[in-house]
């Protein structure tokens, strides 16, 4: 595993996307896995930034990638407010242009791209954890 | 990322290139905006050159397209839009909401 901290800022998420692709390419994914790898993480990323540290400026969002038995692990430890994931709806897509929700479509693309999407929310630590995880093929 | 806008005597083409995150959708929101105030309903989305779209980007498409629309006075259509991307937003069930064109001259001659 590697682990790297970045300021919780959207000017980041070029390299938190170019570290999460790089352990993937060099792991032997497909480009379109790595795109995929690449989209689930910045959502995720995007999510932390925008929700979990809003009103915030001097967030840290530390990110772990490795791979192991042909499977990506990416984790996410953030020291904002938790969230309840199950509280998110999922998006409606057959919905009208006129009803189309614009929120929770991050967490939505997040679980249809990667095989498992957990997370963890630990207040009394001030710590949450998201650990998403994609095998290969 | 980059925004290049031409005029065309039908539609506006609204060429974005690189990549559109979370850091960037606001420029290409605002290049939409913009287009809707000054009168042009009718855009098409050149996305041959982009590399790379997060759901920030298909957030600003969808409320283009919602202005856009409004009174039947027009719509954004897409083109070029790469495999990656195209995958994207069928899964994130946008690709019913948008006409697709290969390339850019079907889309501008689609008004």
């Amino acid at each position: 595993m590697q682990t790297v901290q970045f300021a919780a800022k959207f000017d980041f998420l070029d390299e938190i996307r170019e570290f999460v692709g790089d352990v993937a390419r060099k792991n032997g994914f497909t480009d379109r896995e790595v795109y995929n790898i690449q989209l689930a993480t910045d959502e995720a990323a995007s999510n932390i930034i925008e929700h979990a540290y809003e009103g915030v400026t001097n967030g840290l969002l530390e990110i772990s990638c490795g791979v192991r038995n042909k499977a990506i692990t990416i984790i996410l430890v953030d020291h904002g407010e938790s969230f309840d994931p199950s509280g998110v709806p999922t998006p409606d897509l057959k919905a009208d242009l006129s009803d189309r929700k614009i929120g929770g479509l991050g967490l939505f693309l997040m679980r249809k791209l990667m095989d498992e999407v957990h997370y963890t929310a630990e207040p009394k630590k001030n710590r949450n954890t998201l650990t998403m995880i994609k095998r290969k093929g | 990322m980059e925004i290049t806008v031409q005029e065309f005597k039908h539609c506006d083409m609204i060429t974005v290139k690189g990549r559109v995150d979370s850091a960037t959708a606001p420029q290409l929101a605002q290049a939409l905006e913009a287009a809707n105030e000054g009168g042009k309903y009718k855009l098409v989305v050149n996305m041959e050159g982009l590399e790379y779209m997060s759901s920030a980007g298909f957030r600003a498409l969808l409320a283009a397209q919602r202005n856009c629309k409004k009174y039947n006075r027009g719509e954004v259509v897409l083109a070029g839009v790469p495999d990656r991307i195209r995958e994207a937003l069928e899964l994130a069930g946008f690709t019913e909401l948008f006409k697709t064109f290969d390339n850019n001259l079907t889309a501008v001659g689609h008004f």
